[in-house]
């Protein structure tokens, strides 16, 4: 079995968010870059356990300059087998699901798995446009991930509930919590992982669909009003007349 | 030329963010001069068809085909397509929800149409077709530029308020060309947890976290929940412990939830928490450490014991009902 994780290089969870260049660019200064937590904690760890559990080849695919290639690594270190960055700076998620299409269809994967979306520009879109541009069903959101054989049964997340599907392979599947538990990588992975193959692959020609024109920041919270919790009354009144949510 | 609106349903009844996303689509119909059409899959009364109008959509597409009452993201996205075809629409809009994300990046991709979901703008459309919409979880927005010439828009739920009119809309039936075998992803059982208000789609949500101290204690989160008609919901400590089931937990790796009200419950306000949340209109926040983060980012706030703040809240509210 042949496995693609998909994996995006993001700013940390608790970076501040800030932007330079007259808002268009996000301001990296100081900002530590993580893998995609979705990407790695769930997609990535969950095929390493089908890895483990059932023989399999994982993969590793990402697109972005050299400066994503510390991430590359650290996914080689927790065991993903071989890694291609597609060396493009795009960011339109079209684009960028065509270099991986391109990319899956030339080496052919039975189970292609991505985070449900990244966190920064939060598009959940390359695991759906990925799976049309092949041709393969695919399963959005999910929380748990079993195979038998050639057919997989999946949770997926709908609203307030849960939906069990089954599908047989190849299949495409985002991935959210729930899949697997993260993992931290042992120094022999982190060792292993300077030797594994990471190919750079040249982009094939597409087109870009959109792009980013500017960034900007929500406005400033005019500050927290705070009420005597001994006048529950106040914050009442205040829902109903002021914020009139209630 | 129009605009195409998938207008999403469950049992039988079209979710309110499909409202959402057909008055979005009416509007931006409206900016480029043609007419909203609401696409709607799966067996659904002609009146609650009809009443699409209220919310702008002139014709509505319906395709009664019993094997489209839940989604197979594949099978849609073909009659998607076909629709969009046949109407020339030159945008196609969804709800940014769970079913949205299962089929909106297919129909862009299959019709290689620009993408920009989250959406929480109408178009630009002065210069280019600009579409701004929340990135970084929540604490910024991007103004996306959709260059190609078919464009989908997914509109971030809860962000435009509903202001429905008495008008009907035409329904047409649909009756596009699947087979059997185009179904590769197949139901086995659905499990709907509350029967109650959806966490996403629920316009006050009530929350409790570790301040609680145990499951034992939720029953003052309930009780204030069920006088507001809202849902509940938890941290990530408070899920992970199991004290309440996943489908609660609100945050960076649980759910996003953007309602009207946000009450926070003994929530200190980790960054991760605040990605799920900070979308909301208002937020309130109970806590009895007045140093919790959270009040940094609540229009209230009420630094106090939640076991006797709560139901004192709860009986206030009782109240004006």
């Amino acid at each position: 079995m042949k496995i693609l994780v998909c994996i995006s290089k993001t700013p940390d969870t608790t970076a501040k968010i800030a932007f330079t260049d007259n808002n268009t660019k996000f301001n990296e200064a100081g900002v530590q870059f993580i893998i995609n937590p979705y990407d790695e904690w769930y997609a990535l760890v969950r095929a390493l356990e089908l890895k483990e559990t059932l023989g399999a080849t994982v993969h590793l695919v990402t697109a972005g300059g050299a400066d994503t290639e510390p991430i590359i690594r650290k996914a080689l270190a927790l065991g993903g087998d071989e890694a291609f960055r597609i060396n493009t700076d795009s960011q339109d998620s079209f684009y960028i699901a065509s270099q991986i299409a391109d990319h899956a269809r030339k080496q052919g994967y039975d189970l292609i798995f991505t985070g449900k979306e990244t966190i920064d520009y939060n598009g959940a879109a390359i695991g759906g446009m990925v799976a049309e541009l092949l041709d393969l069903p695919f399963v959005s959101i999910a929380a748990k991930f079993e195979l038998n054989g050639t057919e997989a049964t999946i949770h997926r997340e709908i609203e307030g509930g849960e939906e069990i599907v089954k599908v047989t392979l190849p299949v495409v599947v985002s991935c959210q919590k729930g899949m697997a538990e993260q993992r931290i990588p042992g120094m022999r992975g982190i060792m292993a992982a300077r030797t594994k193959p990471l190919a750079v692959v040249e982009p094939v020609a597409t087109d870009a669909l959109t792009s980013v024109t500017s960034f900007e920041l929500p406005p400033a919270k005019a500050g927290v009003k705070l009420i005597s919790p001994d006048n529950v009354e106040e914050l009442v009144k205040l829902l109903h007349e002021e914020a009139k949510v209630i | 030329m129009s605009v195409l609106i998938f207008a999403d349903q469950a049992h039988g009844k079209i979710k309110k963010v499909a409202f959402e996303a057909i008055q979005y689509g009416a509007k931006v119909a409206q900016q480029l001069g043609v007419t909203a059409t609401a696409l709607v899959l799966g067996a659904v009364d002609n009146a609650e068809l009809e009443a699409l109008g209220n919310y702008g959509a002139t014709k509505v597409l319906h395709a009664a085909d019993a094997r489209l009452n839940e989604v197979e993201g594949a099978v849609f996205t073909k009659i998607i397509a076909a629709a969009a075809d046949q109407e020339a629409a030159q945008v196609v809009i969804f709800p940014h929800n769970f079913d949205g994300k299962a089929v909106a990046p297919r129909v862009a991709a299959r019709l290689k149409a620009g993408f920009v979901s989250g959406a929480v703008s109408l178009p630009d459309t002065s210069n280019g077709f600009v579409v701004k919409k929340s990135v970084f979880s929540g604490k910024a927005f991007a103004n996306v530029n959709i260059t190609s010439p078919k464009k989908v828009i997914a509109v971030m739920p809860n962000t435009f308020a509903l202001t429905p009119t008495d008008a009907k809309a035409a329904v047409t039936a649909f009756s596009p060309a699947i087979n059997d075998a185009d179904f590769r992803v197949k139901v086995s059982s659905v499990e709907t947890v509350s029967g109650e208000v959806p966490l996403t789609e629920a316009e006050i949500v009530v929350s409790g976290g570790r301040g609680l101290k145990g499951p034992e204690n939720w029953g003052i989160v309930e009780d204030l929940a069920k006088t507001l008609g809202a849902a509940t919901a938890c941290s990530r400590p408070v899920a992970d412990t199991g004290w309440r089931p996943h489908h609660e937990h609100v945050g960076q790796t649980g759910l996003t939830v953007r309602p009207n009200l946000y009450i926070a419950i003994g929530i200190s306000g980790a960054i991760q928490h605040l990605a799920g949340v900070n979308g909301s209109k208002v937020i309130v926040v109970i806590n009895k450490d007045p140093e919790a983060p959270f009040f940094k980012a609540a229009d209230y706030g009420i630094v106090g014991d939640a076991f006797e703040v709560v139901p004192r809240l709860t009986a206030a509210l009782k109240q004006i009902k």
